[in-house]
C-alpha cells in the first residue's frame, strides 16, 4: 500500500479508538468506583473496600427490588419466547394472510416510543387492577421483549428446511410430533438465546417499570432511578458492576448457543 | 409413487400448516398485542380528543404555549444533535468494523455491542458521576489547565445530548456495519485498478453503497431519541424540559390527562409518520447481531 493509505488508516484508527473509548469508559469507570472507600463518589477513587456490596446485599429494600425484578425478567423469559416462536412458526410454516398485520404490530413497540406506552398501560391497568403487580410488568415487557424473540426465531426457523418435517410427517408423525423431535431440536439454541435477551431486556427495561410500580411493588430499575434522581449513593456503582457483569455472563452465553447451533 | 400421491405429499399440511393451526399458534401473539399495546396506546388518543369534551383543544395547548412549543423545538434539536453525532462518530468506527479481522473486529464488536446490552440507567448513572462537581471530566480538564473552576455540567443539556449519544450510539454503528459488510471487496478493488485514489473509492463507491445503513441508523437514533425519558429526567435541568420529561410532570404533578395523552398523540403520531414514509429503510433485525 501506499504511504497516503497508511497515514490515513493511522488516523481512522486512531479516531476509532478514541470513540470505543468514549463508549466503554464511562461504562466500565463504575467498576473501580465501587470498590472505593470515599463516600462522596469522588474521582479517583481511593482504598478498596466491599461495604457498598454488603450494603446492597444487606438492604432489605434492595433485596426486594431485586427480586421482583428477577420473578418478572423470568416469567417474561418463558411467556415472550413461547409467544413468540409460536407465532413466527405460524407465519412461516402457515398460510396467513395476516403477514402484513403481524410485521407492523411487531414493529410496533419498537417504534412507539417506551414513555407513551409506559403511560397507555400506566392509566389501563390501574382500571383493572394491574398496577404494580407481577402479571401488569410481565405483561408490558412481554410486549415490549416480543419483537427481538422473533426476529432471533424467524432467522433460525427460517434456515430449518420445512421437509424435515414432512419427511417425518409422511413417516406417520403429527405435526406437533414433527415439531418436536425435529425442528425444536434444531432451533433450541436460538430460542434459548432469546429467551436469554428478553431476560435481559425485561430485567433492566426503566420506563414502563417506572410508571408501573406502586409504593411497595418496585423494580430494580425503578430503585435505581430514584437512588439516582435522590441522593446518588455510592451504592449504585456496585449494583451497577453488577449488572455489567451479568450482560456480560448472557452475551457470553448468547456466544456459547450460537457457535452451537446447526442452523447458524 | 404415483404422480397423484406425490403431489399429495407436497401440496399436504406436511409442508403448511391448517387455517386452524395458524391462527391457534397466532392467537396467544395478536392477543397480548392488542391488549397490551394497541389499545392502552388507543385509549389515549381518545381521551386526547373526547376529554373533557370531544376537542382539540388539548392539541391547541401543545402549539399555542410557548413554553411548550419550546419543549418540542428542543425536543427535535435535542434528537436532531444526538443524531448528527452519532452519524460522525460512529461511521468510521462502523467502517472499521467492517474492514478488521480476527481479535481486532472482535474486539471492537465487544464494545459495540456490550453497551447495548447493559442497563440504560447504568449507562446514565455512570454519565452522573463523571459530570459531578469533582468527577472525573472537571478534573481531567482542570488538570489539563482548561479550566480553574469547575464546570457545571450535570442537569445541563449538554449533559443529556452527550449521554445520549453515548446510549443511542451502536444503534447507528450497527446498520452501517451491516450495510458496509454487504459491499463486495471487488468493488473497492475494481476501482483502485481503474486509478481511483482511495479517497475517490470511498467518496464514489464506500459512501453511496453505504448510505442505505446510514439512513436506517439515523432514523433508528432519532426516532429513539425523541421519546428519551431516562436520560433527560436524570441528566437534564428542570427548565430545560424534553416532550417525555413534560409528559411524566403532567401525570405524576399536574395530573393532567387530557393534555398528557395530547402530548403522547403528537409523540406517537409524528414517530408512526417517519416509521411508515421510511418504512423500506428501516432493518430492525439488523440489531440483534444476526445480520446474515
Amino acid at each position: 500500500m501506499k504511504p497516503p493509505t497508511d497515514r490515513g488508516s493511522l488516523a481512522l484508527g486512531a479516531y476509532v479508538y478514541a470513540v470505543l473509548a468514549f463508549i466503554i469508559v464511562p461504562l466500565v469507570i463504575v467498576i473501580p468506583m465501587s470498590f472505593s472507600q470515599n463516600d462522596y463518589l469522588a474521582f479517583p477513587p481511593s482504598g478498596f473496600t466491599l461495604k457498598w456490596y454488603s450494603e446492597y446485599f444487606d438492604s432489605r429494600q434492595w433485596r426486594a427490588a431485586t427480586w421482583l425484578s428477577v420473578q418478572v425478567a423470568l416469567l417474561t423469559a418463558l411467556f415472550a419466547s413461547v409467544i413468540g416462536t409460536a407465532a413466527t412458526y405460524a407465519m412461516i410454516r402457515g398460510r396467513s394472510r395476516l403477514v402484513t398485520a403481524f410485521q407492523i404490530l411487531l414493529i410496533g413497540p419498537i417504534i412507539v416510543p417506551h414513555i407513551a406506552l409506559a403511560v397507555g398501560l400506566y392509566l389501563f391497568f390501574q382500571t383493572i387492577g394491574l398496577s404494580g403487580t407481577i402479571p401488569g410488568f410481565v405483561l408490558a415487557h412481554t410486549v415490549l421483549t416480543l419483537p427481538f424473540v422473533v426476529f432471533t426465531m424467524a432467522a433460525a426457523l427460517g434456515k430449518v428446511d420445512p421437509n424435515l418435517e414432512a419427511a417425518a410427517m409422511s413417516c406417520g408423525a403429527t405435526r406437533f410430533q414433527a415439531f418436536r423431535l425435529i425442528t425444536l431440536p434444531l432451533v433450541l439454541p436460538s430460542l434459548a438465546s432469546s429467551a436469554l435477551f428478553a431476560f435481559i431486556i425485561s430485567f433492566d427495561e426503566p420506563v414502563v417499570s417506572f410508571f408501573l410500580s406502586g409504593v411497595r411493588q418496585k423494580t430494580l430499575p425503578r430503585r435505581m432511578f430514584e437512588d439516582i434522581e435522590q441522593n446518588l449513593t455510592p451504592v449504585i456503582p456496585a449494583i451497577a458492576t453488577l449488572l455489567i457483569v451479568l450482560s456480560i455472563l448472557i452475551l457470553l452465553g448468547a456466544h456459547v448457543l450460537r457457535s452451537r447451533s446447526v442452523t447458524r | 409413487m404415483t404422480e397423484a400421491t406425490r403431489s399429495h405429499f407436497w401440496h399436504s399440511d406436511g409442508r403448511r400448516l391448517s387455517g386452524l393451526s395458524t391462527l391457534l399458534l397466532l392467537l396467544p401473539f395478536f392477543a397480548i398485542i392488542a391488549f397490551v399495546f394497541v389499545y392502552p396506546i388507543l385509549q389515549l388518543l381518545v381521551i386526547s380528543i373526547l376529554e373533557p369534551h370531544p376537542t382539540l383543544d388539548n392539541y391547541a395547548r401543545v402549539v399555542d404555549n410557548p413554553v411548550h412549543m419550546r419543549v418540542l423545538m428542543r425536543t427535535l434539536w435535542t434528537a436532531t444533535l444526538v443524531t448528527a453525532l452519532s452519524v460522525i462518530l460512529g461511521f468510521p468506527v462502523a467502517y472499521y468494523m467492517s474492514r478488521a479481522k480476527g481479535t481486532v473486529a472482535a474486539l471492537v464488536a465487544v464494545c459495540v455491542i456490550l453497551p447495548l446490552w447493559s442497563s440504560v440507567l447504568v449507562r446514565t448513572a455512570a454519565w452522573s458521576f463523571l459530570f459531578q462537581r469533582n468527577g472525573l471530566v472537571n478534573s481531567a480538564l482542570m488538570s489539563l489547565g482548561l479550566t480553574s473552576q469547575p464546570f457545571k455540567l450535570l442537569y445541563t443539556q449538554s449533559a443529556v445530548v452527550i449521554s445520549m449519544t453515548h446510549v443511542l450510539l451502536p444503534f447507528m454503528i450497527l446498520p452501517i456495519y451491516g450495510a458496509l459488510r454487504s459491499i463486495p471487496n471487488d468493488y473497492g478493488r475494481a476501482a483502485a485498478v481503474l486509478g481511483a485514489t482511495p479517497l475517490r473509492t470511498f467518496l464514489e463507491v464506500i459512501l453511496p453503497l453505504s448510505l442505505p445503513g446510514i439512513v436506517s441508523g439515523s432514523l433508528l437514533v432519532f426516532l429513539t431519541a425523541i421519546g428519551f425519558f431516562i436520560t433527560p429526567a436524570l441528566l437534564g435541568s428542570p427548565q430545560e424540559m424534553m416532550i417525555s420529561t413534560l409528559v411524566s410532570k403532567q401525570i405524576r404533578e399536574v395530573l393532567d390527562w387530557p393534555f398528557a395523552a395530547a402530548l403522547v398523540g403528537v409523540l406517537t403520531v409524528f414517530v408512526t409518520l417517519l416509521a411508515v414514509i421510511f418504512s423500506k429503510t428501516l432493518r430492525f433485525d439488523r440489531l440483534m447481531g444476526n445480520a446474515s
